[in-house]
């Protein structure tokens, strides 16, 4: 056999600069060649361990090599069968953790780039479409489910659902189905065509969708359940944005992350006024927090014309939770960081704009249950950042509205519903759940693994 | 899509619309709103609840033009549809037999508080309506408040109808009357429904309002919402839109609703501009 290549192909991506004041996609995708080049990196050994650590276990070996042998129709195949949200998953997944972390050449630095070969097989399918044929559908079994939440959650469990011939209702409470795909990650990580088009491959297998329907004011899953549902599963996320709770957090030009990126990305607010939604952009924007929902809002702030952007988060570097490349990228772009500061309250003026933010510096203790070093405050070392505006991006919890409103559900301290991890089954007969609603904000190949445990349950409940 | 089936110029610039929305109608009950958004460039906007019709499975709400999207729906025609009517959202107003309730419209805010003089007298309270306009030329809906009070007092500023007074005055002399009310309901605009809120204060009557913050979901996602009630940060979208008058702080919701300003002239503008009736202001 020839000697295993270590040079993984690296992903074309918008200069820095250009990509600063633009929307468009950052990452630009292989070429068919750089593609095949890549895929024959791959050595197909036979313990199959990037599988394992994909939550819905793709077939990798088997895509990659379809691929590389040129029959794309077959690695869109292979790809599909597994996972119906491959453009979404080769974009966001974090592979370094996951599949590229087991694959074998990982151990020698150079992974096979799994997430860029997702992607690209994605890409041709939708650029081919008609190459691949329509999907067949399976003998009706007259049973209805019902799925809250179009997120990565939802829409999985209603693919699965649908290829077995179930008759599926997803029901969502914005005007778009996506979830955190349409309204939270932005339009340059994730183009909505491409969430919207993987949307239409799940209705395309016969799901309805039922926009505009929030769930808890239009009808319970009580009803649901006694009315026409045989099952029904809960996929609503963790909507519910956190605040620091700390004074001046009212103030003008202080968002949650969650408002400002349904501005920004659901409502189209950078391209205001063509769309009416607006978003104000400060010169001098902070954003609090470490995670990618924080890189994404100060990557938008920048690209909508903010002087400065800092990131401010109370740890330090190596403990932020935000994706590696999403990390590279922000700074590639002159996003600033600010690490081991942590904002003490909002200072404001007359017309109750923000002007200020006074802040805490930190140090490094003991770790905590999340097993990272607690921050801990440096007393008597508070200073002000000079700001404009403000975007808290400390997290989101589930949105109370379906566990107030639906009886017999257990939930946590912390609002997310318990589940038996395997099956996603609740303490309701009835009534599965998956997702950030169970886990708080995770990921979305998480919220997929979750989706298709609780189709596989649903499934057998629906033949018993 | 929402078809509109009825559109009616109540006044100049409000206007009435009858939309079929059978699901939102079934749910409704008064003092929920629903979120609209026009079609693709559409914002979301909170629109309180006029009226409903759960057998004909109608909504009907009533809005005033003041920026681009109010100007927009106030375009178009019955027939016409709106992309997206989503509700009953918040909560319904608290209703149950208080005693002697006074219910004060101001404006627009005649529409949404005639359900609810209209709920409230069903659960047997005694309803004393006031309803105030700047102008006789912009009032609307006397008769149908009327019908569903027992008692009603009509004011407006400049003394064109009904009484000169702005709607506290009369409020007032209710207050010192000899059977202080139970309960008052205002909703209008903000500055009249804090001006209620002051006027009652002294006279230890508990008075809800309506709040109307700048939304965008209306489901509890977003914090756009947010207002502080008795030093509490609240959402309006779910945890009102009705609040004691008493606790809320006013500057900071006035604050708020003024975010957008410079944008919803820009928008405003461009959108008149657009259909050619921008006034020289542009030029
Ligand atoms: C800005 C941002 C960036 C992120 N970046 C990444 C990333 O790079 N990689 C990654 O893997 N993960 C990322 N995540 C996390 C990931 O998006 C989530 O973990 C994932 O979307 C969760 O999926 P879900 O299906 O559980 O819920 P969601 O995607 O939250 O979908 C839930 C849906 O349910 C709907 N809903 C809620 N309540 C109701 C109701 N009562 N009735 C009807 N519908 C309802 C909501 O409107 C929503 O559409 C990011 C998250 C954010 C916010
Ligand atoms: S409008 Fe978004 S939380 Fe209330």
């Amino acid at each position: 056999m020839a000697k295993v290549s270590l040079n993984r192909i690296p992903m074309p991506r918008q200069d820095p600069l250009a990509r600063s004041k633009n929307f468009n996609e950052v990452a630009l995708g292989y070429t068919l060649e750089q593609a095949q080049v890549e895929a024959a990196r791959c050595i197909q050994c036979p313990k199959r361990t990037c599988t394992e650590g994909c939550p819905v276990e793709v077939d990798i070996p088997g895509f990659i090599k379809a691929l590389r042998e040129g029959n794309m129709p077959e690695a869109v195949k292979v790809l599909k069968d597994k996972n119906a949200l491959p453009g979404i998953c080769g974009r966001v997944c974090p592979q370094e953790t996951q599949c590229e972390l087991k694959c074998v050449l990982d151990k020698k630095g150079a992974p096979i780039a799994i997430g860029r070969l997702e992607r690209f097989v994605a890409d041709w399918e939708v650029a081919n479409l008609k190459a691949v044929g329509a999907v067949t559908k399976p003998a009706p079994t007259g049973k209805k489910v019902a799925i809250i939440g179009s997120g990565p959650a939802g829409l999985t469990a209603a693919a699965d659902l649908a290829k077995m011939g179930h008759s599926v209702t997803i029901f969502e409470a914005l005007h778009v189905a996506g979830g955190v795909l349409m309204y939270g990650i932005p339009e340059f990580r994730l183009p909505k065509d491409i969430v919207q088009n993987e949307v239409q491959y799940v209705a395309s297998l016969g799901v309805k969708l039922a926009l505009d329907s929030v769930i808890g004011k239009i009808t319970t899953i009580d009803e649901l359940l006694k009315d026409s549902y045989q099952a029904v599963f809960l996929g609503t996320g963790a909507g519910l944005p956190m605040f620091l709770n700390i004074p001046g957090e009212n103030l003008n030009g202080v968002y949650s992350a969650n408002e400002f990126l349904t501005r920004v990305n659901l409502m189209k607010a950078y391209r205001f006024p063509e769309y009416d939604t607006p978003v104000k952009i400060g010169k001098k924007v902070a954003v609090i927090g470490g995670g990618n929902v924080a890189m994404d809002a100060a990557r938008c702030a920048l690209r909508l014309g903010a002087d400065v952007v800092n990131i401010v988060y109370r740890r330090s570097e190596a403990e932020m939770p935000a994706r590696r490349e999403e990390v590279e990228n922000a700074k590639e772009e002159g996003i600033q960081f600010k690490f081991l500061t942590n904002p003490k309250r909002f200072l404001g003026n007359q017309q109750n704009w923000v002007t200020g933010m006074e802040c805490f510096e930190m140090t490094l203790g003991e770790p905590d249950a999340s097993g990272r070093r607690r921050p801990v405050v440096k007393p008597g070392s508070e200073f002000v950042m000079d700001v404009d505006e403000v975007v808290v991006a400390l997290g989101t919890t589930p949105n109370p509205l379906i566990a107030s409103t639906t009886k017999g559900l257990e939930t946590t301290s912390h609002g997310t519903v318990v589940t038996d991890e395997a099956t996603g089954k609740t303490v309701k007969p009835g009534v599965w759940a998956g997702g950030d609603i169970v886990t708080g904000s995770a990921t979305v190949i998480s919220a997929m693994g979750a989706g298709r445990r609780a189709a596989k349950t649903i499934a057998e409940f629906l033949k018993g | 899509m929402y078809k509109i089936l009825v559109r009616e110029e109540l006044v100049p610039h409000i206007h009435l619309f009858k939309v079929a929305a059978p699901e939102v109608a079934a749910r409704a009950q008064a003092g929920q709103f629903v979120v609209v958004r026009i079609d693709e460039k559409g914002e979301r906007i909170p629109l309180t609840l006029a009226d409903w019709d759960s057998k004909e499975g109608t909504v009907t709400i009533v809005f005033m033009e003041v920026g681009t999207t109010s100007y927009r729906l106030g375009a178009l025609k019955s027939g016409d549809s709106i992309a997206n009517f989503i509700g009953p959202l918040g909560l319904p107003t608290h209703m149950e037999k208080f005693g002697t309730v006074v219910c004060v419209g101001g404006g627009l805010g005649v529409a949404p508080i005639a359900p609810i003089a209209r709920g409230l007298k069903q659960k047997g309270n005694k309803v004393i309506s006031i309803m105030g306009a700047r102008s006789k030329n912009l009032m609307f809906w006397e008769n149908e408040l009327r019908r569903v009070s027992d008692e009603l007092i009509v004011t407006t500023d400049d003394g064109t109808y009904g009484r000169k007074a702005l709607v506290t005055e009369p409020l007032k002399e209710l207050l010192q009357g000899t059977k202080k009310p139970d309960l008052v309901v205002a909703i209008g605009p903000s500055i009249m429904m804090k001006f209620c809120a002051k006027t009652t204060e002294p006279f230890g009557v508990k008075t809800i309002v309506s709040l109307n913050p700048i939304m965008v979901d209306g489901t509890g996602m977003c914090g756009a919402c947010r207002v502080s009630v008795g030093g509490v940060t609240r959402f309006v979208c779910v945890d009102g839109p009705d609040f004691d008058g008493h606790q809320v702080d006013w500057d900071l919701l006035f604050a708020r609703q003024r975010i957008y300003l410079d944008e919803e002239k820009r928008s405003l503008q461009q959108w008149q501009c657009a259909r050619q009736t921008c006034t020289e202001v542009q030029k």
